[in-house]
């Protein structure tokens, strides 16, 4: 089956400025990806190809087979879009924006009020449904735009930074959403500065860095690709911290690391077997455990590996829309 | 077929966002004052305070000012247009618009469409102000409602001047800057407030081929009982000219702007 999203060789320029340089990826019929990358890296100006909102210079890029260059209108007819700046009418009640939407993809009057109340249902609107948006929180702003991105019932749903100064709850409700719509089968693609928003909800990662692909994979194939796994053992008891160092650099064949405040030793663990045989050595010798585990690196460390900064939740949210 | 939206499809979007307009309209009242306070204004300063000095009294000379106050009152409602458009293009709710399967050009009808609910806002607001004031139409309904249609089709060929100043121009205080510089001289320099028999022949000369002095003939034509013709041939061949001219290209500009 060819896949809902496919990128190719991709080039936008603006200006003198490469804002992305042969991208290239691809996104299965009802996953989700993450592209993730810092301000400036160009996630935003895929998005903006990817909805028609620019035209790119080089390469091809495909939204449920279709040329977004050749056939725009079909692209659009397929793709919801949920920009980084609320892209709802201020002005207008929750229900008077989503009718509007409705009306323009061709909804009857009756039809569009229908499908508005219940997308402000689903979205727990219900209540501020005759506010004009602009008296919106900013997550009811943020759910109100999703609902708007819902109205024509896209099979490709586009998310530029959706949780991007977010209360947690909020995030976690919204992230909440998009697994109910990804379960009905819409594809998605988001973008985002947080490494556990793409953890939590991507099936695929593409990390972008200045305009290029500089990794993609699904987030665990990432974490190993940058650092080895890790065995972690934490004894129970303080005075046991020296034998079970023994017994764990005796199977690992390494000194563990140790922690000296919490009594945490880590050491790399090449074969996922050491879990079981350290469980059983650590048996023998009496030594109780507190903490026993496996541990990938995290997607902030695959992070800091590929792209040489860290990652950008704390970074200014700027838009990073022209320059790229 | 793939980038095409069918016409009748455009013109039913660009109905659905002129009522956009018109319900951010009735949200936001304030927005009206340039169709209802200004006009008012204008009355009531140049009726009481100029009126006797330039008509001999006030009641004759809101016989004329009532109906060519209208023509100014329209020309700066067209203002709208071009500064709505300026500060809706780099919105948010834009975007959607565009990557939605409708009309490109549907966002730009929508905005032209609901500015032709200002222009008749103001002359209802003028009809009713001056009947208070004591000004009677000469005429019938139905010549008021020529006078009206007029007004409302000059004012959509001329709106399509704001629309391109604000589709070229950078921010909304410099589309309503230029507009107003461009459109004050076509006001004052007309026969709306004054009679062109105490002007100096040049400016008598401009003020003979200005469209608003044109239009306000029309006008005053329908409203007060008098010849037409020569005033509405005049005031139309304005709105087609100015409409061949700027209607492409503001077009240009808001696909250059927009995509």
């Amino acid at each position: 089956m060819s896949p809902m999203i496919r990128v190719e060789n991709l080039v936008k320029r603006f200006g003198r400025t490469t804002a992305l340089d042969r991208v290239g990826f691809a996104v299965e019929a009802g996953t989700v990806v993450g592209v993730l990358g810092p301000n400036g890296a160009g996630k935003t100006t895929m998005v903006r190809v990817l909805a028609t909102l620019l035209r790119p210079d080089e390469g091809l890029v495909r939204v449920g087979g279709l040329d977004v260059t050749r056939e725009p209108a079909r692209v659009r007819a397929l793709l919801g879009l949920t920009g980084q700046y609320a892209s709802v009418d201020g002005d207008l009640t929750g229900t008077e924006n989503l009718v509007l939407f409705g009306r323009l993809l061709g909804l009857s009057r009756p039809a569009a009020r229908d499908r508005a109340a219940d997308l402000l249902e689903r979205f727990e609107l219900g209540t501020a449904a005759a506010r004009p948006a602009s008296t919106y929180s900013g997550g009811m702003r943020r759910r109100l735009d999703l609902a708007a991105s819902l109205v024509g019932a896209p099979r490709v749903l586009c998310l530029d930074e959706p949780t991007t100064g977010l209360d947690p709850h909020v995030r976690r409700e919204l992230w909440q959403v998009v697994r109910e719509l990804v379960a009905e089968g819409v594809t998605v693609l988001l973008t985002t500065q947080y490494l556990e928003e793409a953890d939590r909800l991507a099936d695929r990662v593409t990390v972008f860095d200045a305009g290029r692909v500089v990794a993609d994979g699904t987030p665990d194939e990432l974490k190993r690709r940058v650092g080895g796994r890790t065995v972690q053992v934490r004894p129970a008891l303080s005075q046991d911290v020296d034998a079970t160092a023994r017994v764990l650099g005796r199977l690992t064949g390494a000194t563990p690391a140790r922690d000296h405040g919490t009594g945490l030793l880590t050491a790399p663990a090449a074969d996922p077997m050491v879990l079981s045989a350290l469980v059983r050595k650590l048996d023998q010798a009496g030594l109780a455990v507190a903490e026993l585990g496996l541990r990938l690196p995290s997607l902030d460390e695959v992070f800091l590996a590929l792209t040489g900064k860290p990652a950008g939740p704390d970074l200014p949210a700027a838009r990073d829309g022209s320059a790229g | 077929m793939s980038g095409r939206v069918a016409p009748t499809e455009a013109v039913r979007h660009g109905l659905i966002l002129a009522g956009r307009g018109v319900r951010k309209l009735r949200r936001n009242p304030e927005h009206l004052v340039d169709v209802t306070v200004q006009p008012l204004l204008f009355l009531v300063m140049f009726g009481f305070l100029f009126g006797g000095a330039i008509a001999g009294s006030p009641g004759a000379y809101l016989r004329d000012l009532v109906p060519g106050l209208m023509v100014p009152s329209v020309l700066m409602a067209t203002l709208s247009a071009g500064v709505g458009l300026n500060s809706d293009a780099g919105s948010g709710v834009f975007d959607r618009f565009r990557s939605m399967p409708i009309a490109r050009s549907a966002p730009l009808t929508g905005v032209v469409l609901a500015g032709a609910v200002r222009y008749v806002v103001a002359i209802a607001v003028l009809l009713a102000a001056g009947a208070a004031f004591g000004y009677r139409v000469g005429t019938g309904p139905v010549a008021v409602l020529a006078a009206a249609a007029i007004l409302v089709v000059a004012g959509l060929c001329f709106c399509w001047i704001t629309v391109f100043l604000g589709m070229v121009l950078r921010d909304r205080d410099a589309v309503q800057g230029t507009a107003v510089a461009l459109f004050m001289p076509m006001v004052f320099a007309s026969n709306v407030f004054v009679p062109e028999a105490t002007m100096p022949g040049w400016l008598r000369a401009f003020s003979g081929v200005n469209p608003v002095s044109l239009l306000a003939g029309t006008v005053r034509g329908l409203l007060n009982g008098g010849a037409v013709a020569v005033p509405l041939a005049g005031a139309l061949a304005w709105s087609a000219g100015v409409l061949g001219v700027f209607f492409p290209l503001a077009i240009r500009a808001y696909h250059r702007r927009v995509g």
